[in-house]
This record gives C-alpha cells, structure tokens and sequence, in this order.
C-alpha cells in the first residue's frame, strides 16, 4: 500500500490544532467590572426586597426563609449577597455540584440594593467599603504567605483554581475584584471554609487580595503563562508539544525519499 | 535439520548475504532494486554485486538547488551561533526579571535556531545530495586466528612461571590479604551516610502547653476569634515558624463545627468549642491536606484525592490513604488561648518502616 508521505504530516499537524484548539476554549474567560459603594437607606431597601421577592423569592422564601431548595437568608448579612451577586453565581441557573460565575443578572446598584434588603432581616457581615478592601500599603508578602497556607490548596499558588470532589472546584480567582475576594473569605462561599476576621484579620485579608491582585500583572518566566495551573499544562505540552514535534522531525529523517526513476 | 535451516546457511558454508528486514513505521519500505548487493533466495543467490557509488546524483538540477539551501541553513546555523555568543556577552541579566527573561529568550532561540539548521542541512544533505544506496557489510568473526590464540596462552603460562605466582604462596597470599581491607572500606563508609531515624518519625514538636498559632501571622488563638462554623485556618506550633523541619511534621489544621457535628470517632476531649485540630500531613504520602469543604466537611489531598470525614475522626472515606488524620489532643492555657494537651498520640504521615 502506498501513502502520500504529506498525509502522515498532516494527521500529527492536525491533531496538535485540534488539542490546542480545545485547550483555548475550555481557557476562555470573561471578566465583570465592579463600582463604587453607595450607602444604604429604606428606599434601597425597599428596592431590595422588591428584586428579592421578584427574582430570588421562589427558591429562598418570600421573606427569605428558606425552602427545600434554597437556605434561610437571614442572617447571612450583604457580604454574601454582595458575593454570589456581583459574580453572576445567584440567581442560579439550576441546581449544580457547583455554581458557575458568569455575568451578573444585576447591576451593581441593584446588587447592592438587595444586599441592603438581607443585611436589614438582621445580623451578618455587611459589604466592605472600598477603603476596606483597598490594597493600598498592604503588604503582599504576608498575603503571599497567609494564600500559601490557607488558599492553594484549592485555589492553586496564583489563584487559578483547581478540582474538589463529586465535580465541585475552587474556581479561578484571575476576575474577581477585591470586594468578591474580601467577601468571599467573609463568608465562605459554597465549598469554601470561612476565614472569619478573628483569624484573618481585615488587615490581613487585604494583604491576601494585593497579593492575588499583584501576582496577576507578574511575567511569564517562560512566555507563555498555559493557564499557570502548574504541572498540568507544562507536562501536555512538552509531550504533546515537544514529543510531536520530535515524531515529525524523526518522520522526515526517515521518510521516504523521492524516488529517482 | 529442516526447511529453515536450509535457508541459513548456502551449500558453500557461506552464510545468507542479506535478508528482508521487517518494515518499521516511518521508514521505508525494503526495496530490492536499491540494494547493491541484492536479496538472497534460498534457491538462487544472487551473484555479489561490484561496490559502487554513483560519482554524481542521479538528478544534478535538483542537487544544484539543494545545494543552495543546506549552505544557505548552514549560514544561518553560523549565525544563530554567533548571536548566541552576543546575546550572551552583550544581554545583561543583573539588572531585573524582564532582563533575565529577554536573556533567557534570547539565548534559547539563537541556540536553537543553530542547532535546528545546522541538524535540517544535514538531513537535506543526505536525502537530496549523497547517493541513495544501501550497502551490506558481513561482520568479522571475533574469534582471533589459532596461531595468535596459542600464542597468547603460551605466553600467560610462561609469565606465570616466571613471576613465582603459583612457586611462591606467601607472595600470592599476602597479595589477596592487601587487597581485602580495601575491599571492605567502601561497606564501612557507607555507615557514614547517617543514624537511623530512631524515634524521631514516632513525635513531633508538639508538647503540652505548647500554643497554636495561625501560619503566616503567627498570631495565638483565642476560640472566641474562630467562632465561624465552616471556618478553617492552617496552625503551627508557637515559636517553630521558621523551623521548617519542625513545621513539617506539626502542621495541623483546626476546623470550626456548630454544635452537634462533632461525632465519634473523634476525640471529644480533645475538642474545644466544637473546634478539632488534625494533623495537616497526608497519610497516603505526606501531601499537606487542606482542602476542607465546608458544605459536606470532607478533607481532600490534592495529590491523590484522599479523602477524609472532617467531623468523624478525619476517618478515609476515599482514596490511597489507609490511616485517618491524627487529631491533636488540644485544650485552653489559663489566658485561653488553644493549646496543645500533648503531642500526637500516633505518628503523623505517612506509613513507615516499622511503624506497626
């Protein structure tokens, strides 16, 4: 049997485009802005409970009491409101091993509106002010230290997540604002262990987002960052990669030549 | 003798000149008119063909052009090298990162465009320019001639005569003697290469009294400040932060419960406030296991997905790991801070040599 000796070419040649091709789109990602904090007031309030009963009331109870398919709210404070909100996490889609971000339902007045409306049911940490969460003279030192021992784990040593059990996962943390980040320790979202301000204190959470936030803007010892999740990566492209490569080239030592007849 | 052998060997005693190698991907096929010396057949051997190169390629255009192109790659092979010697000398890498990087870039890429080219002309040369022949040499016999074979044990024999090796038995003897203490040094050295571990794998830093303090700020803990349920923080013992070796083995975690989680197997005494510490040591290999869910309370290792029943004792539920996390018998000082009631009451990580 006799072949093109281009076609062995282009199977390893589409192959390669195809794993890359996929690794693009599984990578791609969005990212949300954030804004500034207004203060609460009955009329925010009454805002909220308006979206709340609207938008959240069927799984959570009209008056936020919870149901057989969503938790009690009360007590919860806006912090969490703030959280799964402004991350497009709530209202959920449908019920899943674990809620997606994806772009927000509400913008940020109204988000915070409805986080005024839960955190008035009582008790609760409230959302941060922006003062709170600025990075401002924070030392990314500590924080590097403080996400070493108590966030990669799950989050990975940048912040660009990793898998739990039973298709849970510490998503990435490359979009999220410092308001997420804070309120997120607040409040341990979903999977998430609280760290609560007795331990981590407000100060130290600031460092922990500087660090996050700073690590974001680091270069690429090597050029490219493969989604910084580590050996993962790395390892799939210097076999797929760095392996192919060598097959190609060990083709064409060996191929054969043009015949002269 | 049957059909095969027949094939082997040719009624001359001459072995089979050539025979069809097997085809192995990627190569090509086994052609026998491009082969000098042709196929043998066990019916009819070819006659040995004359052992001649072609003096030109068979199409001169073509060898022309390649001609060009493997000298043009070896120019730039030269080159490349000559940047890579420039990049090297001229780039400087003490100032910063970004320097470092654009001197890594830089030396990687001249390198390897060198070695690429020089490696691409080389192919080209053999696959457009030399002859395209496949030559078969026989090997020599290794055995040497008869003569030359007596020869040399002629010679062993009379040198060992005339050295007194086999008339003088002290001589031979207190050879073998120097020889065995040099022998037995390289075992004796190999003593050096450290004590057994003794207990040392059997305890760790942690003793009674001793406070546990949050990794990174080292801050003592009060329970009233870890009153979160669902909260977790990594601890070390106090005054060992920058005693890795210590740290190694001491890590725990302490995990936050609401009242009522808590339940046997675990340690109840142990527990302050519905707060339970366990080691933060893998028992599978030693990973740090710390990734704590607080929705169904499992602790999972990243390395091997172990995972542990956080309020049950940290007992396995999945994975390699066949010991539960030890828990750290843990209570208040006077000013009440957590403290350590006593060490471990078994060895942290992972199984070992004689652990029982």
């Amino acid at each position: 049997m006799r072949r093109r000796p281009i076609a062995g070419y282009a199977v390893v040649l589409l192959g390669l485009i195809g794993i890359g091709g996929t690794y693009a789109a599984l990578t791609a990602h969005g990212s949300p802005a954030s804004a500034a904090a207004p203060a609460a007031n009955p009329q925010q309030i009454a805002q909220g409970r308006t979206l709340f009963v609207q938008n959240c009331s069927s799984c959570h109870g009209l008056m936020a009491q919870g149901t057989a398919t969503g938790p009690s709210l009360i007590g919860v404070g806006g912090a969490a409101v703030y959280f799964q909100v402004s991350t497009g996490r709530m209202p959920a889609k449908e019920l899943e091993a674990e809620m997606a971000r994806k772009p927000p339902v509400f913008n940020e007045q109204q988000t915070r509106a409805i986080a005024a409306y839960i955190q008035a049911l009582g008790g609760g940490p409230p959302i941060p002010s922006a003062a709170q969460v600025s990075t401002a003279g924070a030392d990314p030192g500590l924080g590097q230290e403080l996400f070493t021992e108590n966030c990669s784990q799950c989050h990975n040593f940048v912040g660009a997540g990793g898998a739990l059990t039973q298709g849970k996962y510490a998503p990435a943390l490359t979009a999220s604002t410092p308001t997420q980040i804070y309120t997120a320790m607040q409040t341990g979202p979903e999977a998430m262990p609280v760290f609560n301000d007795g331990t981590i204190t407000p100060s130290q959470k600031r460092d922990i987002i500087a660090y996050i936030t700073q690590t974001r803007t680091e270069p690429n010892p090597g050029g490219f960052s493969l989604g910084r999740i580590g050996p993962v990566t790395e390892g799939l492209v210097g076999w797929i990669g760095g392996l192919g490569a060598i097959i190609l080239a060990a083709m064409w030592i060996t191929a054969k030549r043009r015949a002269h007849r | 003798m049957g059909e095969h052998d027949q094939d082997v060997s040719r009624p001359d005693g001459e072995p089979e000149r050539s025979r069809a190698p097997y085809r192995v991907i990627g190569t090509p096929a086994p052609a026998e008119e491009r082969t000098l010396l042709g196929t043998a057949t066990a019916d009819a051997p070819p006659p040995p063909a004359p052992r001649e190169l072609p003096a030109e390629p068979a199409d001169l255009a073509a060898a022309k052009r390649a001609e060009r192109i493997i000298a043009a790659l070896f120019i730039l092979s030269a080159l490349a090298g000559i940047g890579f010697i420039a990049a090297y000398v001229g780039l400087e890498v003490q100032t910063n990162l970004v320097a470092v990087l654009r001197s890594n870039l830089a030396l990687g890429i001249s390198m390897s465009v060198a070695f690429l080219a020089l490696a691409a002309g080389g192919v080209l040369w053999v696959r457009t320019v030399m002859p395209d022949v496949e030559l078969t040499e026989e090997r020599k016999p290794l055995r040497s001639p008869e003569d030359a074979r007596q020869q040399f044990a002629e010679t062993f024999r009379e040198s060992t005569e005339a050295s007194g090796f086999v008339k003088r038995p002290l001589l031979r003897r207190t050879l073998i003697l120097a020889s065995l203490p040099l022998l037995a040094a390289p075992v004796v050295l190999l003593r050096d290469l450290g004590p057994l571990p003794g207990t040392k794998l059997r305890h760790t830093v942690w003793r009674k009294g001793l406070r546990l303090t949050i990794a990174g700020s080292n801050a003592p803990i009060r329970p009233a400040d870890f009153d979160s349920p669902g909260g977790m923080i990594t601890v070390i013992p106090e005054g060992y932060a920058n005693d890795d070796d210590a740290i190694a083995k001491a890590a725990v975690i302490i995990i936050k419960f609401e009242p009522g989680q808590l339940a046997y197997p675990t340690n109840l005494n142990w527990t302050v406030d519905n707060i339970v510490a366990y080691s933060k040591i893998c028992t599978h290999v030693g990973c740090p296991v710390a990734l704590y869910e607080q929705t169904t309370h499992h602790i999972l290792c990243p390395c091997h997905q172990s995972t542990f029943d956080a309020p049950r004792g940290a007992q396995v539920l999945f994975g390699p790991a066949t010991r539960p996390l030890p828990q750290l018998p843990m209570g208040t000082d006077s000013e009440g801070y957590l403290v350590a009631l006593s060490d471990f009451k078994v060895p942290v990580g992972p199984a070992f040599w004689e652990r029982g």
